[in-house]
């Protein structure tokens, strides 16, 4: 047994140093912990609940919360594929059974000599270039039957995933239409040096000029939410950038954070000195661990070039740095209370609201939360100014809109555009080609159908965080629809009842459909469920999760008709399959052992 | 806004005062009026979670518990709508787990059951999920019985705001959700529980139950079996 | 209650995987019953041994699905009743026969043909005769729609009398505090 602790205690004792054995980064500690032996182990958990003097039951708590935390042992390997419709489409479900067959485990089981894992997860936001998987949560893109042969391989020789060849982790920015955002020559410290210049308060009152409003799609002014935190009493006030980016379909913060991160960070710095922080966070997704190293060594040169740390450009008291804390698959921590609760170590919980963060948030301090493409808008804002920002895009939506896009186009990718772009213009630009559909903000977003391509990407028409997913004409939106609502089934939090029990319902309903026993009787029960959640779930997760439902069931009914298979109420089950155990227990074939199907019985 | 209308809000018509911080249902509660709610006790902070004290607050819905009312806001309560939602809600509940209520100590002093009973839930509706969630008969005096648990969370709430102790906590996401204990052998009995905790005498369902004792009061002669649950603004349940 | 001018009301009865505790009840009726008899005639039922249900107004079903012979038994009922009424807790959610639902089949047939003590040579029956088990016990209404519910381990007498009433009075039945009992 001590021997054990102690064994422990090797591995736990720099991560707990590195993290001031602070309870509030259990998640961090619990993660980074787990890289050692590929899961948490039952004695590493009563170590860590002595040291940080927090109880097991807690610690089981949190790290039973996130899909990518493990108390059981996952085998050396753990594969997961990304299960976005998109990599869907790009055919992911084939490439995992090839190898699971390949490598003789069944999926979701840890294989027989405790190697390997092969599981799905929800889209790793490599939407412009999957099918795509996730090893020892490392992204791997452009699966094919040969990269997965080729992975099968190594994985049956033990070669550390550190030695695989380094072409499978590469990872394409695809930016393919830039304005004013991608398209600018941004230098680090810029925008900084005209706020020395000129003072916060004229950099808050630019940013309310600008008219910019909140990039993860609900639009709140940034201004207004700045200002209500700067003037909001506490010790301390903190600045956190939202990039769980987990909305599937969703991937320009990923590549704002490969290639922009100076923007990024300085808007966080810009927002510090607006209201009066000395601490900032990066909430990155698990699912971008890889940018890991590459967003310290961004924050390590900018603390070098003074635009980071003590005294930032040598003005006395502006203190500010950035901590990168890591998520570890959950889609809710995207929603900023339940980012919040993560950021200091607890469940994903969404808190109630009221409080706000702006009053209450990180630490139940006044915090501001904003996306990612939001914090680097704020750095051109900064450089040069809210009216020239307010110029573009429409009236109530300024400035530009990264558009992700994936799906059936030639040309996925990143596309810039001043708001008001018509839906048409991106399908053109993209090189989309007799499209059925368009599903703009993801999942929890709206499915546009071909009569509705001139409307436009704004607040005011089509709000959106930016995902874009194409499906032509021999896509079957159903199946788009249950695709997503498994994902909501997956990624509820489980905190109020109708989301934790009405998602899995809604997700089996779909599931009864698609296995060929819906009757009109499924299809009032759907749409039943849809009210249930959308009026008394806990947050938005919730409230969004039967749209992609709602959507094709008002736009591609014959979608659903061709699977209302009866005319009245058949079960969800198959009752001759449900003999099939005691068939053969007693080895009876009869036809009494049969159990026919009651429309072909009458 | 008249002075007048400055500290009350109507439910269902009739006047309601409240004071400074308090939510709808505390107010509610406080008038004498009955609201349906599970998760809520008030004893401890609002939660928020079973979502059965869903209102219509100024024509929109919200937690009850969590809620606080604003002067002259017009709270729907004891409506068809709201009713049907809850019924809905709650055969949810009875679906995701196991409710055997016939071999339940609980029977008949179970605010879940009694409230079914209240909004007329005549069948679980749903599809049955049927989990498998083990018994705990670890602890010498105590049972935990996890198939009835509704994942309310009060007490987790009482063990760590009243007695300190963090016995049980919440794991697992979504559907997944599950009541766990502070042991490494996952059994109550390595815990630091005792019958005096608060955490002993909160369970609205039959998850926390005390051994040797379910049928000293017996079925029939149970609290909901001689009141229904909306008698009181909150129950006090026999025997508890 | 007074003479009915209307002919006379077919209902059946059955128990699948019940006890046939909700027959009992209804029985708990006493003396109504009687006054039922007015205004109701027993098609298949344990009362009558009518082997087969004819077309009926009302069916009511005791018990939970747990073998081949029960589904059959439903259907029937389910073509043949103008209104279906499940009756107790095992018809409506398993009941006591689904507490074998979180155990696997093969593992019950096992344990109780091969691997329990004092078994000489057991084997799992095979006769065509036997009805074969399903992998689980299920509710009614997950197999056939059901038009009301009766809940109660058993109902009370009472309550069964109530929901009939009702229904012969072509009134929505309605168990009040008292009559509504799971257990």
């Amino acid at each position: 047994m001590i021997t054990q602790v102690n064994t422990h205690s090797e591995y736990l004792d720099p991560i707990l140093l590195h993290r001031r054995h602070n309870a509030n980064d259990l998640l961090q500690v619990l993660r980074e912990a787990q890289e050692h032996y590929g899961y948490i182990h039952s004695d590493a958990i009563d170590y860590l609940s002595e040291k940080l003097n927090l109880p097991r039951s807690k610690i089981e708590g949190v790290a039973g919360f996130y899909s990518f935390l493990y108390l059981q042992p996952r085998g050396e390997y753990r594969v997961l594929f990304s299960d976005n419709i998109t990599d869907r489409m790009l055919g992911n479900m084939d490439l995992m059974a090839s190898m699971c067959a390949q490598l003789w485990v069944e999926s979701g089981k840890l294989s027989e000599d405790g190697l390997l894992s092969i599981n799905t997860t929800s889209c790793t936001g490599m939407c412009d270039q999957g099918p795509a998987m996730l090893v020892n949560n490392i992204a791997i893109n452009r699966l094919s039957n040969e990269r997965v042969s080729a992975i099968c391989e190594l994985i049956r020789e033990r070669v550390p995933v550190s030695a695989w060849p380094a072409e499978f982790f590469a990872i394409e920015d695809n930016v393919r239409r830039k304005d004013i955002l991608l398209g600018s020559s941004f230098k680090s410290g810029s925008a900084l040096a005209v706020l020395q210049q000129r003072g916060a308060d004229e950099i808050l009152n630019e940013v309310k000029v600008s008219k910019l409003r909140g990039r993860g799609g609900a639009g709140f002014s940034t201004g207004s939410k700045w200002d209500f935190c700067r003037v909001a009493p506490g010790e301390q006030h903190y600045v956190v950038c939202n990039a769980d980016e987990g909305e599937p379909g969703t991937f320009k913060d990923r590549v704002l954070l490969n290639s922009y991160a100076d923007m990024v960070f300085e808007g966080m710095t810009l927002c510090a000195r607006v209201i009066g922080a000395k601490k900032g966070f990066l909430y990155l997704r698990g699912e971008y661990r890889y940018l890991l190293d590459h967003l310290q060594a961004v924050l390590q040169r900018r603390r070098q070039q003074a635009l980071l740390g003590k005294n930032i450009l040598g003005i006395a008291d502006f203190d500010f740095d950035i901590e990168i804390h890591l998520g570890a698959g959950a889609y809710i921590c995207g929603e900023e209370s339940a980012l919040i609760e993560s950021l200091e170590g607890k469940r994903g919980t969404p808190r109630n609201r009221p409080p706000f963060p702006v009053t209450s948030g990180y630490l139940n301090q006044p915090t501001v939360v904003n996306n990612v493409e939001t914090f680097a808008a704020t750095s051109l804002i900064g450089l040069n100014g809210g009216s020239w920002y307010a110029g573009i895009g429409t009236e109530t939506s300024s400035g530009s809109k990264i558009l992700s896009v994936s799906g059936d186009c030639d040309r996925p990718g990143l596309y810039e555009y001043p708001f008001g772009v018509t839906v048409a213009q991106v399908l053109a630009d993209c090189g989309a080609r007799d499209t059925q559909a368009v599903q703009v903000s993801g999942p929890s977003g709206v499915c546009i159908a071909a009569n509705e391509f001139t409307r436009r990407i704004a607040f005011e028409d089509i709000p959106t965080a930016g995902a874009f997913m194409v499906f032509d004409q021999n896509r079957d939106m159903f199946e788009v629809a249950r695709n997503f609502v498994h994902f909501f089934a997956h990624e509820s939090c489980g905190f109020c009842t109708p989301c934790r029990v009405g998602t899995s319902l809604l997700s089996n309903m779909m599931d009864k459909l698609a296995q060929g026993f819906g009757s009109p009787y499924d299809f009032a029960e759907i749409e039943k469920l849809n009210v249930l959640l959308q009026s008394t779930s806990h947050c938005g997760l919730g409230h969004s999760a039967c749209n992609s439902v709602l959507d094709t069931i008002a736009k591609f009914r014959p979608a659903y008709e061709k699977r209302l298979a009866h005319k009245d109420f058949v079960p969800a089950f198959d009752l001759d399959s449900a003999l099939s155990q005691a068939r053969q227990m007693t080895g009876r074939d009869d036809k009494g052992a049969h159990l026919e199907r009651e429309d072909e019985s009458r | 806004m008249s002075p007048d209308n400055k500290s009350t809000f109507t439910l269902d018509g009739k006047t309601v005062s409240y004071t400074e911080g308090q939510t709808i249902i505390q107010a509610a509660m406080a008038a004498g009026e009955y609201i349906p709610h599970l998760c809520f006790n008030p004893e401890f902070k609002p939660h928020g979670s079973c979502k059965l004290c869903t209102v219509k607050a100024n024509g929109r819905q919200t937690a009850s518990c969590t809620q606080q009312p604003q002067p002259g806001m017009v709270v729907e309560s004891d409506t068809k709508e709201l009713n049907d939602e809850r019924r809905a809600l709650l055969q949810m509940l009875f679906v995701e787990g196991n409710h055997f209520c016939p071999s339940c100590e609980k029977s008949g002093n179970c605010q879940l059951q009694a409230t079914a009973y209240q909004l007329n839930m005549m069948s679980p509706h749903f599809d049955q999920f049927f989990p498998d969630r083990p018994v705990d008969a670890s602890h010498s005096e105590y049972l935990l019985d996890f198939n009835r648990c509704i994942l309310c969370s009060l007490c987790v709430r009482a063990s760590r705001d009243v007695d300190g102790k963090n016995v049980f906590a919440l794991s697992g996401r979504g559907i997944k959700s599950h009541l766990i204990v502070n042991a490494k052998s996952g059994n109550l009995a390595d815990t630091d529980f005792t019958g005096e905790d608060k955490a002993a005498h909160v369970c609205p369902v039959g998850v926390i139950l005390k051994k040797r004792v379910g049928f000293v009061i017996p079925i029939g002669k149970r609290t909901f079996d001689e009141h229904p649950i909306g008698a009181t603004p909150h129950p006090t349940v026999k025997g508890a | 209650m007074t003479t009915p001018i209307k002919p006379k009301l077919k209902v059946a009865t059955t128990s699948l995987a019940g006890c046939f505790g909700c027959h009992m009840s209804f029985l708990d009726i006493d003396e109504r019953l009687l006054e039922l008899l007015k205004l109701v005639e027993f098609d298949r039922s344990p009362l009558t041994d009518i082997k087969h249900c004819g077309p009926c107004d009302i069916g009511i079903i005791e018990g939970g699905l747990c073998n081949a012979e029960n589904v059959h038994v439903l259907r029937e009922f389910r073509a043949n009743c103008k209104i279906l009424i499940a009756l107790g807790a095992c018809a409506i959610n398993g009941g006591l026969p689904a507490q074998r639902n979180h155990l696997s089949l093969p593992l019950i047939l096992e344990e109780v043909y091969h691997a329990q003590h004092g078994l000489v040579d057991g084997f799992i029956p095979n006769d065509p005769e036997l009805p074969l088990p399903l992998d689980k016990v299920h509710p009614i209404h997950e197999v056939v729609k059901v038009d009301y519910f009766i809940p109660g381990c058993p109902p009370s007498g009472d309550a069964i009398w109530k929901v009939l009433t009702d229904l012969l009075a072509g009134k929505e039945p309605e168990l009040g505090h008292g009559l509504i009992h799971y257990d």
